[in-house]
């Protein structure tokens, strides 16, 4: 199978999670920062294969199921605020939705 | 009677239940709670008090003990309660009359929305002053002695939703604090001196010490203190007046018949301390003799009802004191006793006519009612002959003679308390006539359409009744001498020796105070025997009666206003800057941080990653 | 330079390209397309490095429910698949955020090349040995996931039902 130095795969991990965090900060648009998230989520799980795949071992395959049940949860969650923020305010921009400053 | 302690606790469970599903409980069932709990009390009253006297001889008094309440090193004070002559009396005019206020509010306070918490109050200080009565030791005294402060204050500022009547509670809880706070030093220092509370072991131990030395003129001193706050005497009686604020149920039980004898009843239990301290003893003399005439002056132009009611409680309590103060201790809870009942009478009549006449209780804007309420006229009519004691055939008759005839031969009595006695029972007799004159005579100023039910009419009746009865059980020795009274007393209070006299001066005294009830009674009569048109003018000197001396402006001026530029005068200051200092720094960092909290989705994003940016590289560094 | 390390290379690079259009993209609809194509590609990284199962659960749970989910939502809300709001396209907005991810891949690079992380050779961790150690060592972790994702649904169904 794959014989490849390690940097390789945790570096394209660290370069994906940048990525969604950098839309995460740009995006104002609800849905897409909703979107940025999951891509970060699916870095800090390329991550983990990654590991356990140095070592040989299921742990790191493991944490990706539990990584993806959280996503999972966190996607209904969010998306179910995103409507009834979305009904409220008619507008899915974030900075908008800014009536909880201190 | 090992079921004694059932009496405080019965008025205890109907307030517990009453302030716990009151809100949930229907009007009429709550109602029947509030009653039904103090009637099983009084019940359970008499059948003690039955027991209790047939056994006088044998057991004078009578212990129970649910053990010790807490213990702080060796103090341990019990959880007790002390049945004796003194506090059976107390016991049963609060569970009797107590009860037939109740029963009188039922249908005073039917309209009433809050009636659950009207009752639930009632209870709780019914249990509060039974507390007091019964306590075996300062401790639970001074428990019970708050608890009936702080129903007082609840009920007078029972109406909330008007702010003056908040004012008047504030004003009776705060004046009678003064008191309170006389109460407390005078139980560490009984405890210091004694190293118990237990009333009859202080008792006791005072017993042995030297009279007039300085603790137990202190105590005596401080004890006195408490009663002035309570009981309303001079120079804290300004709160009782404007007490009336409470619904006029209230006003008979707590501000009439019972609460406001505390001071008495606290003289009374504790009077070996005070005969050990001759000097106050005179004070007490003294300030209730000054407060029996101030009151009774300041009675005498009132136009709200309740209020010469309150002033004449103010005066009667005046008595009391002037009694005490004579070592007459028998005497002040006989007149105690009988003004419990016929004061109770008169407020609740009062309550009767002001529900009569559309809640005004302007006694000129009434008028001509014999007529309209005949029903509440007679009892009315009784307990004014009782309360300006119309000789042979009142209570009030026979209990102010006998005041008069102790401070006449006691040996720490004095002629001039004779006199002033003298003088305020004519003022009595020309304020109490004067009340039912304008009231009940001459033209009708208002319609009555609202006439008392039979259940206030009853009440008032058996009050009428028993404010003539009551007067029997003690009479003058020229007047088949009946000694029922002091007999039961005999084994808790002893009065201070009397001079020898001839029991035929006691002809003379009846003679002169049946002259000036008479002189006052016709002298109410010229003035007012047709009722009153319209309310007089006032001259400076009827102004400054009717704002009872002008206490209220007097402690304004002298110890308010010096006393608030005082803290102001004092509220600049340098060390404050510091703690000011404390508060800005906090201000300026709210300021700055809340800031952060804008709001904006991202920007907290950006705050997080940068922080955990920190950390990666703290790690990897 | 063996096959499946060209294959790793050209799954990365497909999957960099298709995220930075889909966190770009203006189209919610085309973002989730090229988001999908990402998730695959990171399948595609999966199998290669020995997790066979970990990649048929990508492509099932990520692009096939959770993307699916979105689809959904942007259905309902109808929001005419277009971004509105194009002032993040001005440079000045991306200054802030910009230094910010160049920090943020500066440090974990370092983090990650720094000393001698070793050489991948891949075996492949066959589903009964994630499964074995899953009810194993892991299953306390299994049951909070679960406690997790009954959280998730009740806060889900409750806040739909308050907008009612």
């Amino acid at each position: 199978m794959l014989t490849a130095p390690l940097e390789y795969g945790l570096f394209l991990a660290a370069m994906l999670f940048t990525m969604g965090f950098l839309g995460l900060l740009v995006r104002r648009n609800l849905i897409f920062m909703l979107i940025c998230v999951e891509v970060m989520l699916n870095a800090a799980g390329l991550a983990f294969i990654v590991a356990g795949a140095r070592w040989g071992q299921p742990d790191g395959q493991i944490m990706m199921i539990f990584i993806l049940t959280m996503a999972a949860a966190e996607v209904a969650v969010g998306l179910a605020l995103i409507l009834s923020i979305y009904r409220r305010t008619k507008t899915l921009d974030a900075d908008v939705v800014s009536q909880m400053h201190g | 009677m090992n079921l004694l302690w059932l009496i405080p606790v019965l008025p205890l469970t109907a307030f517990l239940i009453l302030a716990l599903f009151g809100r949930r409980l229907p009007k009429a069932l709550s109602t029947v709670v509030g009653c039904a709990f103090m009637g099983a009390s009084g019940i359970l009253a008499i059948i003690i008090a039955l027991q209790f006297l047939l056994n006088l001889e044998t057991t004078p008094s009578y212990t129970w003990s649910s053990g010790t309440w807490f213990t702080v090193g060796d103090f341990s004070p019990e959880f007790a309660f002390h049945l004796d002559g003194l506090s059976m009396l107390m016991t049963l005019v609060i569970t009797l009359i107590g009860f037939l206020i109740f029963l009188f509010s039922t249908a005073y306070m039917a309209t009433d929305e809050d009636i659950s918490r009207f009752f639930a109050y009632m209870n709780l200080f019914a249990f509060s002053m039974l507390t007091l009565v019964l306590a075996d030791n300062f401790l639970l005294l001074l428990l019970g002695w708050e608890g009936v402060g702080l129903c007082s204050y609840l009920l007078i500022g029972f109406w909330y939703t008007n702010p003056e009547n908040g004012y008047a509670a504030r004003k009776a809880f705060i004046t009678t604090r003064i008191g309170a706070v006389g109460l407390i030093l005078a139980t560490v220092l009984v405890f210091r001196a004694t190293g118990t509370l237990n009333i009859e072991e202080v008792l006791l131990i005072a017993g042995n010490w030297v009279s007039g030395n300085a603790i137990v003129t202190a105590i005596a001193v401080l004890l006195l203190l408490a009663a002035l706050g309570k009981s309303a005497q001079l120079p804290l009686q300004v709160w009782l007046p404007d007490a009336m604020a409470g619904p006029t149920p209230t006003s008979a039980l707590i501000h009439a018949a019972t609460m406001v004898t505390a001071g008495v009843y606290l003289i009374a239990r504790t009077h070996v301390i005070f005969e050990l301290a001759p000097m106050v003893m005179t004070a007490v003399a003294i300030i209730g003799t000054a407060t029996m005439l101030i009151a009774g002056s300041s009675a005498l132009i009132q136009r709200d009802i309740k209020r010469v009611l309150a002033y004449s409680t103010i005066s009667q309590i005046g008595y009391m004191f002037m009694a005490l103060g004579v070592g007459a201790w028998t005497a002040a809870m006989f007149h105690f006793y009988t003004h419990a009942v016929f004061k109770a009478l008169l407020f609740l009549g009062a309550g009767a006519i002001i529900t009569a006449v559309h809640h005004k209780q302007d006694m000129f804007e009434m008028g001509g009612l014999r007529k309209v309420i005949p029903g509440v006229f007679y009892p009315f009519l009784l307990g004014c002959l009782s309360l300006a004691a119309v000789p042979f055939i009142t209570s009030g008759f026979y209990s102010k003679d006998l005041i008069l005839w102790k401070a006449y031969t006691s040996t720490e009595g004095n002629i001039l308390f004779v006199v002033a006695g003298l003088v305020g029972a004519f003022i009595t007799a020309i304020y109490t006539f004067r009340m039912v004159f304008i009231t009940f005579n001459g033209k009708q100023h208002t319609e009555v359409d609202h006439k008392p039910g039979p259940i206030m009419v009853g009440v008032l009746a058996i009050l009428g009744i028993g404010s003539v009865l009551a007067g029997f059980v003690e009479t003058p020795h020229v007047l088949g001498s009946i000694h029922l009274f002091s007999d039961m007393l005999q084994y808790s209070v002893q009065d201070v020796t009397m001079n020898k006299v001839d029991y035929s001066q006691e002809w003379v005294l009846m003679g002169i105070s049946t002259l000036l009830v008479v002189a006052g009674t016709g002298y109410a009569w010229m003035k007012y025997g047709k009722g009153a048109e319209a309310a007089p003018t006032m001259s400076p000197l009827n102004r400054f009666l009717y704002n009872g001396w002008d206490f209220d402006s007097a402690y304004q001026h002298f110890i308010l206003n010096p006393y608030a530029s005082f803290c102001r005068a004092i509220g600049i200051d340098i060390i404050d800057l510091l703690y000011k200092l404390v508060g800005l720094i906090a201000r300026f960092f709210n300021l700055v941080l809340s800031r952060a909290q804008d709001g904006f989705v991202r920007h907290y994003a950006l705050g997080i990653a940068f922080g955990t940016i920190l950390v990666i590289y703290l790690f990897i560094s | 330079m063996n096959f499946p390390f060209i294959l790793f290379l050209i799954a990365s690079f497909v999957a960099l390209g298709s995220t930075a259009l889909a966190i770009t993209g203006r189209h919610a609809v085309h973002a989730l397309l090229y988001l999908i194509l990402s998730l695959l590609s990171v399948a595609v990284i999966f199998f290669l490095l020995g997790a066979p199962f970990i990649a048929a659960l990508e492509v099932i749970i990520y692009a096939g429910a959770i993307i699916v989910l979105f689809l959904f939502i942007i259905m309902m809300l109808n929001m005419g698949t277009r971004d509105h709001n194009s002032d993040w396209i001005q440079p000045v907005n991306w200054v802030g955020p910009g230094v910010m991810a160049a920090l943020l891949l500066a440090v974990l690079g370092t983090a990650i090349f720094q000393g001698n992380p070793g050489i991948l050779d891949t075996r492949v961790v066959t589903p009964q040995e994630v499964g074995i150690s899953l009810f194993g060592p892991y299953m306390i972790g299994v049951q909070l996931a679960a406690m997790m994702l009954l959280a998730g649904l009740v806060g889900a169904t409750h806040l739909r039902k308050r907008d009612h």
